[in-house]
């Protein structure tokens, strides 16, 4: 196969390459372009029938940019997306239709992303109604359906969102996510505004989704113990960037990457007592708009040397199926602990 | 009755010793809104020892924030007041205290790092500025001296290059560094008491390490009491002796932290516990794409008076007395209280 990360025989459902969105900055009267933000900067993957991607890393780092220009709800600014085998990335709004069945979007916020005008049940077959593919007594029936399968009465269609509850909500945006019947589901930070108790509801939902309908869904979520549990396979990213991707086990089991590494180390685990050593990163986030040269993460990186500040390491498949991005992670090994360098 | 039953639970466990510094009884906080009266705070009641650090875990809406804007007599004037029982700090009772000498304590003896950085910074003062004022009010210095203090305190909190950095205003910080602005305002006069609540809830999990280790960190050297409010099971772990759940105004359960984790008894908790995804220090996981526990059913709401438990509505053990009285809160083995009419057959039942 090509260099793809995550390309296997399987069948792929979404294909994306060397992704990219830059965000013009504007300023002062006249809207100058002073700078632009580099909020995607090269990212590819892959998924496949029946498997969760989950896309981790730290508030700003292009998470949510990756899901909407997907979506193509925002236009790259280059790369390509590939649905199905077919490039979506030049196909006018006509065309692109009858593709975006094939893919919906659940957002974070099951407050601000329902319609409070919509009754429960017109939101759930908007969709359906949309296309076309149903209506009246079948329609209902369907709708009827949907609610049964995410665990709400169907007798709550005539309800309104803010009669439901947080999670409600959220499973609301799923049947309607459902509806359709897609193969992908891009789901945006989906329990992240839920209690945890909340949480496990919709997470336990998703996976019974997923079994029942070989879903490919692209999870991304800045929460690592949620993602531990429902991702087949992990991309970490840092500033627009991939800098890790691998199976789940791989990933969580032997970090390669020094900010992987920082990152679980960081996340603070329900276990009392639980003595680790802790890689505590010192200084901010840098800004997406100046990322640093070289190694975007070499600001922040212990081990970095003197060519991480000049040089761009590349993604590459390390071991099979674990890419790294890191001057000190060559294909091939070795894959020991790493030694802080001396500030 | 049950509310003298949770106000005299508390010392058997806890006794207010010479060690207590702060001391919660049967707190009752109300807010009055025009769909009724609503129960923030239920009548709560615990001890907080010096230099401890004291967890309050629950749910979303469960009175965390109340709890800790009651201590500092936050609450605002004309939508609710705390409408029963009483608040020791060193022995000075709180709820009745006059305003005026409430204020030498705020900000001063006992002080609080809010939910939202953003929304507690002065937008219009540089943070030099607004640490100085603290430090000016409170312990007197003239202005040349809380301004150098100011400095140091930003320093303290490993803000780099701290004397431009004072001069700088809010937003032109990042998040990170206006949540230690925040936490060296509190810290700024050595207070006895520092309540944080959900300090690092808006932060990424790298800046929230470093903000958890400044926090405990500062708490060794000063000697400081903290009590933490959070939802993170993790952060609770991670930092607290003793741990307080909340559920639906009430305190459910209370126990050390090793002793809430490894056995915890009321069926709220365990609930709370089994719901969460786990992450474990050997980096293998407990349960891979098993399924999660769910607590079926809602959060009661407040506005109705609840007779009998809280979480008897969604709970698998309930019987008919858990929806009439309301549990007392009982000892459960040393430090360990629960409110649960059924406990001996949930501590019974294997997690
Ligand atoms: N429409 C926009 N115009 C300009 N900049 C944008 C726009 N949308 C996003 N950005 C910037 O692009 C970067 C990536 O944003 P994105 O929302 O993708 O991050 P994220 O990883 O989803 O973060 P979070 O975890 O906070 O949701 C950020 O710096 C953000 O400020
Ligand atoms: N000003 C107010 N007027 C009316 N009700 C209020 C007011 N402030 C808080 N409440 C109610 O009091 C209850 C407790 O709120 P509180 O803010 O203490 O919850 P919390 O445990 O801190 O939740 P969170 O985890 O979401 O911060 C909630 O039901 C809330 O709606
Ligand atoms: S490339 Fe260098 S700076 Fe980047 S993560 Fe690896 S060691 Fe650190
Ligand atoms: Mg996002
Ligand atoms: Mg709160």
């Amino acid at each position: 196969m090509d260099g793809t990360p995550g390309a296997t025989a399987a069948e792929t459902v979404l294909r994306v390459k060397d992704l990219k969105k830059h965000f013009p900055v504007h300023r002062g009267v006249l809207s100058r372009v002073v700078g632009h933000v580099f909020a995607v900067d090269g990212v590819s993957f892959e998924i496949h029938r029946g498997e969760t991607l989950c896309l981790v890393g730290e508030s700003g780092c292009g998470k949510s940019t990756v899901a909407k220009t997907v979506m193509r709800l925002q236009e790259p600014t280059a790369g390509t997306v590939e649905l199905n085998g077919n490039d979506i990335t030049k196909l006018g709004q006509e065309e692109l239709r009858a593709h975006r069945r094939e893919m919906q979007i659940v957002f974070q916020d099951p407050y601000s992303s329902l319609n409070p005008r919509m009754s429960a049940g017109a939101i759930v077959g908007e969709p359906l109604t949309n296309y076309g593919l149903a209506h009246g007594a079948d329609l209902q029936a369907r709708i009827a359906k949907l609610f049964e399968r995410v665990g709400l009465r169907a007798d709550a269609m005539a309800k309104y969102p803010h009669e439901f509850s947080g999670g409600q909500r959220q499973r609301l945006g799923i049947a309607r996510a459902l509806a359709v019947n897609p193969r992908l589901i891009v789901a945006d930070e989906p329990v992240s505004a839920l209690d945890v108790s909340v949480q496990a509801q919709v997470l336990n939902l998703l996976i019974d989704l997923q079994e029942e309908f070989r879903l490919a869904y692209l999870f991304v979520s800045h929460d690592l113990a949620v993602v531990e549990h429902i991702g087949h396979r992990i991309a970490v990213m840092y500033l627009g960037r991939i800098v890790e991707l691998a199976d789940n086990a791989d990933l969580f089991g032997e970090p390669l990457h020094p900010y992987t590494e920082a990152l679980l180390a960081a996340a603070p685990l329900p276990e009392p007592g639980a003595k680790r050593e802790r890689l505590i990163l010192q200084g901010d986030v840098p800004s997406p708009m100046k990322p640093p040269p070289g190694c975007h993460f070499h600001t922040r990186c212990p081990y970095a040397e003197a060519r991480c500040k000049v040089e761009t390491p590349k993604l590459e498949e390390v071991k099979p199926a674990h890419w790294v991005a890191c001057h000190l992670r060559p294909r091939g090994g070795p894959f020991g602990p790493l030694k802080a360098r001396a500030a | 009755m049950t509310a003298l039953a949770t106000a005299t639970a508390a010392p058997a466990a806890a006794p207010a010793s010479s060690d207590t510094i702060l001391s919660v009884r049967d707190l009752r906080t109300q807010f009055f809104t025009r769909d009724g009266v609503v129960r923030a705070v239920d009548g709560v009641s615990f001890d907080l020892k010096r230099g401890e650090t004291l967890c309050i875990v629950g749910e979303s809406g469960c009175g965390k924030s109340v709890t800790a804007l009651s201590i500092l007599r936050l609450i605002p004037r004309g939508a609710g007041r705390i409408v029963g029982g009483s608040i020791k700090f060193e022995g000075t009772e709180l709820t009745t205290l006059p305003e005026d000498q409430m204020r030498k304590i705020r900000g001063n003896r006992i002080s609080m790092i809010f939910q939202e950085p953003m929304t507690s910074l002065n937008p219009v003062l540089t943070v030099g500025a607004q640490i100085a004022e603290s430090l000016h009010i409170h312990q007197g210095l003239d202005r040349r001296a809380a301004w150098d203090r100011a400095v140091e305190m930003l320093s303290i909190v490993r803000i780099a290059d701290p004397k431009r950095r004072a001069g700088e205003y809010p937003h032109q910080l990042s998040g990170g560094m206006r949540q230690r602005v925040m936490i060296a305002i509190a810290l700024a006069c050595n207070p006895k008491v520092l309540i944080a609540d959900e300090p690092t809830t808006a932060l990424d999990v790298t800046i929230q390490a470093q903000i958890l280790n400044l926090m405990l960190e500062l708490k060794e050297r000063l000697g400081t009491a903290i009590v933490l409010i959070t939802h993170d099971l993790g952060v609770v772990a991670e930092t607290a002796q003793r741990v307080i759940v909340m559920y639906a105004g009430r305190k459910a359960e209370e126990a050390s932290v090793e002793e809430l984790f490894r056995n915890p008894i009321h069926p709220y908790t365990r609930g709370l516990m089994g719901s969460i995804p786990r992450r474990t220090a050997t980096g293998r996981r407990s349960n891979i794409r098993g399924r999660l526990q769910e607590i079926s059913g809602i959060v009661p709401s407040l506005r109705e008076e609840i007779p009998g438990c809280a979480f008897a509505p969604r709970c698998s053990y309930a019987v008919d007395r858990c929806r009439t009285e309301q549990p007392p809160l009982d000892p459960h083995g040393p430090y360990h209280l629960a409110a649960c009419w059924e406990a001996a057959r949930v501590a019974a039942t294997p997690r």
